[in-house]
């Protein structure tokens, strides 16, 4: 497997896979975003964040979106800029409310098996937006500067988008 | 592809410590959601065949997991309290895996020691 598209706008690049509903196609997909991201200078922090949030964005879409039927694909989308690395996960399912999930760190909620992928993802990237009712989930990570906080100038990009 | 998933293949190193299973993993990269299934399966064997109770899991190597390995340790918790016995983790060295515990709320629930020894003494 590899980005079935390679595009370029304005200096920034986009990459886009589509995957079977198939838990065992995530490691790849893994891989080569991790590839991009150490390729493009992103430090680790950054690596780490986005390779967790892509998990488990895709693994929710498979599983809970998709429900794991072959029949339904996984969209990705990553976009690099020089500050940033955004990443859009698509799934073909009924969507859901993420206001509903329940809340994992809740003394009534903390036993259970599930539920704490969304809570990783927003603590772990710096933007995170449902949009399709549920069905896409939008996230962006800013670069790490060297003093150890995120770039600023994405912000104001962000709050814009 | 290489995902490393074939379930012959082990994943812990387990060694008996007193009345304590001493747990390492034996791959830094593993906790993935693909993994996650295999190990999870060989940890609960530890209690449901091998009728360990205690066990000490260290995670000095591991430098990747998710929230699907996190269940499986809520539910490894479970089993050892019905046995009767405790769950603990040690060793715990990358930043990120310690935040993952905090940030759920995890770190409430699990016994986290500094390391193997301040651990195994809380047995």
């Amino acid at each position: 497997m590899s980005a079935v598209h390679e595009g370029k706008k304005a200096g920034n690049r986009e990459y886009c896979w589509r995957l079977p509903s198939d838990l065992g196609k995530i490691p790849q997909l893994q891989q080569e975003i991790m590839q991009l991201l150490q390729q493009n200078g992103f430090p680790e922090p950054d690596v780490f964040a986005v390779r967790l949030a892509v998990e488990e964005a895709v693994a929710n879409a498979m599983k809970h979106g998709n429900r794991l039927l072959p029949n339904k694909a996984v969209e990705v989308a990553l976009g690099l800029e020089d500050d940033a690395v955004w990443v859009c996960v698509r799934d073909e399912g009924e969507g859901f409310d993420p206001n509903s999930v329940p809340d994992p760190t809740s003394d009534e909620n903390l036993e259970r098996a599930s539920g704490r992928g969304i809570l990783l993802m927003r603590h772990f990237m710096h933007y995170v937006e449902y949009r399709d009712n549920g069905r896409t989930v939008y996230m962006v990570r800013r670069r790490v500067l060297a003093s150890g906080s995120a770039c600023h100038v994405f912000c104001v990009s962000t709050a814009q988008a | 592809m290489s995902t490393g998933a074939s379930p012959k293949r082990r994943r812990l190193e387990v060694e008996d410590i007193g009345d304590v299973t001493f747990v390492r993993f034996t791959d830094s990269k593993i906790l993935d959601e693909a993994n996650v299934q295999v190990i999870g399966d060989q940890l609960f064997s530890l209690v449901d065949n091998h009728h360990r109770k205690n066990l000490l899991l260290d995670f000095s190597r591991v430098e990747y997991m998710t929230s699907a390995f996190l269940g499986k340790l809520v539910t490894l918790n479970k089993k050892v309290q019905q046995a009767g016995g405790r769950l603990a983790l040690c060793n715990i060295a990358h930043k990120e895996i310690f935040d993952i515990f905090v940030i759920t709320g995890l770190k409430r629930l699990f016994n986290i020691y500094r390391d193997e020894q301040e651990a195994l003494q809380s047995f």
